[in-house]
């Protein structure tokens, strides 16, 4: 659309509490348009709890409360007037264990598009045949698009998934550990599929695996315990980090 | 607040509406079989109701001791017949039997679960009752009869939820005892059974709230005299056949009475009823 | 009784076989029997005909119209209310103390004996608001009977719909409805289903609830209005007033019947099902 340079997503002083639990303190950072942001930290530092409150899915926790502000493509995107349903179709989720809905994998791919409006058998063909190319699955599935998805293999289930993200072409795709549970070679191929997005997409791959973020993503962020510690070029962060504790965590020293 | 907020809330309105339904129709129940029972208890006095011994509608004396004594002793017969071979049921099938053994028991017990009560008391007029009638006497149609006739009926009811206390057990506790080398029978009597106590209880409490609330089996087998049995030969009327026998044509006082009957019989439920939720609540904790 | 644990529980095991052997007879003895001498009653002309002579003579169709008619409206009535509650109870609230009331309220409704339902129906529906003995009467009655059933197994099929398909949903911007109606249901479809069987095969055979509320008449009912007997009822004053005996059987074994294949389709949908979605 614009042929912008300024940042997509604008994190201000962001914090969020569950309880008496503080999870994300203060967190500031920009996602620039069309980067791949690689989010790295130990389990609990609240990287799956930041992306969730991109997409607000975790309003559908109660007892969470949020401070501070997040601007997605110019507009607040926490406040109660915001078309909650509108944001998450703009910003993909791709979650750590691949979720297929219990239908034929046509019906997973078309699922949220069908809702948003799209309409007709043609177009959404033609849709679920882009989505699926894009997420490296159309190969494999083009003669069976009526079968159950759930008789994918743990792989081509998570590119399935990934599929049904893009056929509500969205501004942003969020992925939590996509590849946590997958072979080297799934693996392999969602790495790929990702970096030929970023040209379409804005991507923020939240990841365990340190060395999946030193491949794929183009400047990384790591959180500990619910702080941003330092975000930069991802070249930068695994070679010359600025914060110790940063050091400690590639080096693998804790984590 | 958004449209989409605003619809949100609509439906989740609309949908407590329909989720009161349930409560709605409890409290209508209780209303109407209060309202209309209750009038002539205490007109005619509750101590003459509840206590007297004779029930003559034409001469307007309803006396219901004979019904609430009948119905306590069919549905002690029935719980005599069906908590044994209920427990045992569920016993074997928690922790003796096979899989293989369970998928065939389970179906059956909800095929017996499903089995109109008609279709009980009909088999007890052709062949409980002619059976007894010939081998111990009296007329047949008896407390016997219905105690075993019910003590079949309410056997579901008991298994189901004997199984259910069985399994919530931890299975640490069956075997923790079996590692310190107990058999399965002495696990049981001395592990299992106290851990499952009030869920046992509460089967045998439902399971008597089912076999006071039955009437048609017991129409059909118990003789329906409206007097205090003799012996377990003797027949018998219970609160339910009563309002069932005489409903279809009784007016006037007389049909007030027996909705003062089935003022005291809901009453009798409710307290079972929530005797039973107490007892399984004690157990969730 | 001291002695070896283990003789003692080779008595006690033995007894506990023998009395679950003997529960599982009692079942097959009470389906053979009706079977047996029910079956032979039971034709196409028993199936078709009207009663003749009070029914002595005669078929049942009017009956099995009766029943068709009171169990489509009871579960008309119950199903949307059941899964309406079950669904607010799972999805658009959290355990309070308002969802306390609601499930006390459906496990006291549930404890309810049917002779109740009966009085009930007969001084609200029959009577009060004039309604008479009708269909009308009977369905509205046998669905206040049934609705607790429908709501604790519809609630159990809509709990065990994995929460990630909930969260997969949201997250591709469906609204809670949206997720209810297109995700949760449809999974929750083959447990609900099961449920509503189980209440049409408990209608099928209800009687005391009935026979107040929807009467006897023997007539093909014409309207919502008409007094109509069941299959039930009908094999009541077949049995108790010694009408005839073979059409007694006859009727009972069509009730048995039904109730039979009534809960083989039930178990093979759970089994189908759950195969399929897991």
């Amino acid at each position: 659309m614009e042929t912008n340079r300024e940042p997509l997503i604008r994190v201000r002083d962001f914090s969020l509490t569950g309880g008496s639990v503080r999870i994300l303190n203060r967190l500031t950072l920009d996602v620039e348009r069309h980067e791949i942001l690689g989010v790295i930290g130990p389990s609990g530092s609240g990287k799956t709890s930041f992306l969730r409150c991109l997409n607000r899915l975790i309003d559908l926790v109660p007892g969470y409360r949020s401070e501070g502000e997040i601007v997605f493509g110019g507009r607040m995107i926490l406040g109660p007037d915001v078309n909650v349903v509108e944001l998450r179709r703009k910003m993909g989720m791709v979650f750590a264990t691949p979720v297929p809905l219990p239908r034929s994998i046509f019906e997973n791919v078309v699922f949220g598009a069908r809702l948003s409006g799209v309409r007709g058998g043609p177009r959404l063909l033609e849709l679920a045949e882009e989505s699926l190319c894009q997420a490296g699955l159309w190969d494999e599935v083009r003669d069976r698009l009526d079968e159950s998805a759930l008789k994918l293999s743990g792989g081509q289930q998570q590119r399935l998934c990934i599929a049904r993200v893009l056929a509500l072409k969205p501004g942003v795709i969020l992925l939590d550990e996509p590849t946590s549970g997958l072979d080297p070679i799934s693996t392999h191929k969602i790495e790929e599929s990702l970096r030929k997005l970023r040209a379409a997409y804005t991507i923020i791959l939240v990841t365990n695996n340190v060395k999946q973020a030193a491949r794929v993503a183009d400047r990384t962020a790591f959180f500990l315990s619910g702080e941003l510690v330092e975000i930069g070029p991802t070249a930068r962060i695994f070679t010359a980090p600025e914060d110790p504790r940063t050091n400690d965590y590639i080096s693998g020293r804790f984590g | 607040m958004t449209r989409l907020e605003r619809n949100d809330r609509l439906i989740r309105l609309g949908l407590l509406m329909i989720a009161f339904s349930a409560v709605s129709i409890l409290i209508v129940i209780t209303l109407f079989i209060f309202s209309e029972g209750t009038p002539i208890i205490f007109k005619y006095g509750p101590g003459r109701f509840l206590f007297g011994l004779d029930w003559y509608p034409s001469e307007k004396t309803f006396g219901l001791l004979p019904m609430i004594v009948g119905s306590f002793f069919v549905t002690a017969g029935a719980l005599l017949v069906g908590v044994p071979l209920g427990l045992a049921c569920a016993i074997v099938l928690t922790q003796f039997a096979s899989k293989r053994v369970g998928r065939i028991l389970k179906p059956v017990i909800e095929l017996l679960a499903g089995i109109p009560s008609v279709v009980y008391g009909f088999i007890g007029i052709v062949v409980i009752v002619p059976l007894i009638r010939e081998n111990l006497g009296g007329p047949g149609l008896s407390v016997l009869a219905a105690s075993l006739v019910l003590g079949v009926m309410i056997l579901p009811t008991v298994i189901s939820i004997s199984i259910d206390a069985f399994q919530a057990v931890p299975p640490s506790y069956r075997e923790g005892s079996i590692a310190l080398g107990a058999t399965v029978w002495q696990t049981i009597r001395m592990v299992m059974f106290p851990a499952a106590r009030s869920g046992i209880v509460a089967a045998v409490i439902l399971g008597m709230g089912r076999a006071i609330g039955e009437t048609m089996a017991v129409i059909m087998i118990a003789g329906n005299a409206a007097a205090i049995p003799g012996s377990p030969l003797a027949p018998v009327r219970t609160l339910t056949s009563n309002i069932a026998l005489e409903m279809g044509y009784a007016s006037g006082e007389h049909r007030e009475a027996l909705f003062a009957t089935g003022v005291i019989l809901f009453v009798i439920i409710m307290a079972l009823n929530i005797l039973a939720n107490r007892t399984s609540a004690r157990r969730k904790r | 009784m001291a002695g070896n644990p283990r003789f003692e529980q080779k008595i006690v095991r033995a007894v506990l076989w023998t009395m679950t052997g003997a529960t599982i007879l009692i079942l097959l003895f009470i389906v053979a029997f009706i079977l047996r001498r029910g079956l032979p009653e039971v034709s196409l002309e028993f199936l078709t005909r009207n009663p003749e002579n009070m029914g002595v003579e005669g078929g049942i169709f009017p009956t099995i119209v009766g029943t068709l008619a009171l169990t489509l409206m009871a579960i008309a009535i119950a199903t949307p209310l059941g899964v309406g509650t079950a669904i607010y109870l799972t999805e658009y609230t959290w355990e309070n103390r308002l969802t306390r009331i609601i499930r006390f309220g459906a496990d006291c409704l549930a404890g309810i004996p049917s002779i109740l339902f009966g009085l009930f129906g007969f001084i609200l529906f029959v009577t009060k608001l004039k309604l008479g003995w009708s269909i009308l009467s009977g369905g509205l009655t046998l669905s206040f009977m049934i609705l607790p059933t429908i709501i604790r197994t519809s609630e159990e099929a809509i709990r065990s719909v994995p929460a990630a398909y909930r969260e997969v949903s949201a997250s591709l911007g469906c609204t809670k409805w949206q997720t209810v109606t297109r995700v949760v249901l449809p999974s929750a479809l083959p447990g609900i289903t099961t449920g509503v069987i189980l209440s049409i095969g408990r209608s099928i055979g209800e009687t005391a609830a009935v026979i107040f509320t929807a009467g006897s008449s023997l007539h093909i009912p014409t309207s919502l209005f008409s007094s109509s007997r069941t299959m039930a009822v009908h094999f009541y004053i077949l049995a108790r007033e010694g009408i005839s005996m073979p059409n007694a059987y006859g009727t009972a074994a069509v009730l048995v019947a039904t109730i039979l294949m009534i809960n083989i389709v039930s178990y093979y949908l759970m089994h189908r099902f759950t195969r399929k979605y897991s």
